[in-house]
């Protein structure tokens, strides 16, 4: 069964027609050639599929292209504004927040939702937050660390999205 | 990985979705997905057609009626800690959310999804137990409201017809809940609850107590309540109201934890919620 969606990926509208069962994370990825947002565990445990759906954190291997139809999606690719690094990009490449690298879009996509709901989170609440997304790099410490870079250099800037 | 062929439908209203269901015996209902679709990944299960009711309206929010708390079956985890009400009158679902899976889970998952699931590790079915909860439902022959412990019949089975959409839960007498609780134990890498407890203490004088994760399905413990109700909440009469946990309860185990630990486990999590009444 076909479907016709249409979404609002980082700003652009995309329609497109898709199959029942193709997986939000492969329309992202293999359709509009996203490949940012990465399939991890493909069991919605790991969260290197995080993606922005209306605003919130979700793991988009665990939904459907369908039901995404006239949604606002942002991927990790959305961030970064005319070529200058988003702060929590920043904070991640500043505090040294990845080794491999292939949890990280996810990671920041769950990061950017917890700032957005408590602005100057504590370590606990970072870690709290950030349970959906597993590194299997860093121990996490350095991932605390670039959230906090992210969480002061955003309170510093008023306005910033 | 992707799931078996099926079709996808999204209807409107409850009754539209009714109707899709009757037309297609081996649909489902699609609420958040976050337990259906990765059991369709998996092949595990192969509905013919997807029924999506996240989006009707009526199914959505939280709101008062009277005495009575009533949750919209597609509520989120997150919409429901993010409500007015419920922060201001029943702050241990908050408590009870924030324990579900991870924040991606939360934005996804549904109320009324974890109901209709019936996951014996499954954390609401507990505190909506030990709360008295009603849940509402509808069906071809018009709607019902079965009590929880009605409803959360056995190990993913809910008593709900193939055909009939949970449409609200209803926790009534919130004005005489004194303190209520939600505690875990929960299974460090899945987050599931090897052991919960949830826990209520009224104005007047009854404690309701309910265990998820060690038994086949969410359930009342009696033997505790008859126990503990109407005497003083002190450390002797916690210690020995908890002893009576497992009375009366067949425990599951698995590789994880087997039955004796969560047997033990669930005397150990009584006491603790119980002093959490205090």
């Amino acid at each position: 069964m076909k479907h016709e969606i249409t979404v609002t990926v980082n700003g652009t509208k995309h329609t497109s027609e898709v199959d029942s069962r193709m997986l939000l994370v492969h329309y992202i990825r293999d359709v509009l050639n996203l490949t940012g947002t990465h399939v991890g565990c493909d069991t919605s445990q790991c969260g290197a599929c995080t993606i922005l759906f209306n605003g919130k954190a979700v793991k988009c291997c665990t939904m459907l292209a369908a039901q995404a139809d006239g949604a606002e999606i942002m991927t990790i690719e959305g961030l970064a504004k005319n070529g200058d690094l988003h702060p929590i990009q920043e904070g991640f490449w500043e505090e040294h927040g990845l080794q491999c690298g292939f949890c990280t879009p996810g990671m920041i996509m769950a990061s950017y939702d917890l700032l957005q709901r408590i602005p100057n989170p504590d370590e606990q609440q970072i870690r709290h937050n950030l349970e959906g997304n597993l590194c299997r790099c860093t121990g996490y410490q350095n991932i605390v660390k670039s959230v906090q870079f992210a969480s002061k250099k955003m309170s510093g800037a008023p306005g910033d999205d | 990985m992707y799931p078996a062929e099926f079709d996808y439908h999204r209807p409107e209203s409850v009754s539209d979705a009714i109707k899709l269901l009757q037309e297609n015996p081996e649909a489902k209902l699609l609420a958040g997905g976050h337990s259906l679709l990765p059991v369709m990944k998996l092949r595990l299960a192969q509905p013919s057609a997807l029924v999506d009711i996240s989006r009707i309206s009526d199914l959505k929010g939280v709101r008062e009626d009277g005495d009575t708390i009533v949750i919209g079956a597609m509520t989120t985890y997150s919409e429901l800690m993010g409500s007015d009400v419920i922060k201001q009158k029943l702050p241990c679902l908050i408590d009870a959310a924030d324990n579900v899976g991870d924040v991606q889970v939360r934005n996804m998952g549904t109320i009324g999804g974890a109901c209709a699931h019936c996951d014996p590790a499954s954390d609401f079915p507990a505190i909506l137990l030990a709360l008295e909860s009603e849940i509402k439902s509808v069906g071809p022959n018009g709607e019902r409201t079965q009590s929880s412990s009605e409803f959360f019949m056995d190990m993913f089975t809910p008593k709900l017809e193939p055909d009939e959409v949970v449409t609200e839960i209803r926790i009534p007498n919130v004005s005489n809940i004194a303190k209520a609780t939600y505690i875990k134990f929960a299974h460090p890498a899945s987050g599931y609850a090897i052991v919960g407890i949830g826990a209520v203490r009224t104005n007047d004088g009854n404690v309701q107590l309910s265990v998820t994760g060690s038994v086949p399905i969410a359930a009342r413990l009696s033997a505790v309540e008859s126990e503990i109700s109407g005497k003083d909440l002190s450390d002797d009469n916690i210690k020995a109201a908890a002893e009576k946990a497992t009375e009366g309860l067949d425990f599951v185990g698995d590789i994880h934890a087997s039955d004796e630990y969560r047997a033990h486990l669930t005397k150990v999590y009584a006491r603790r919620a119980l002093e959490s009444l205090k």
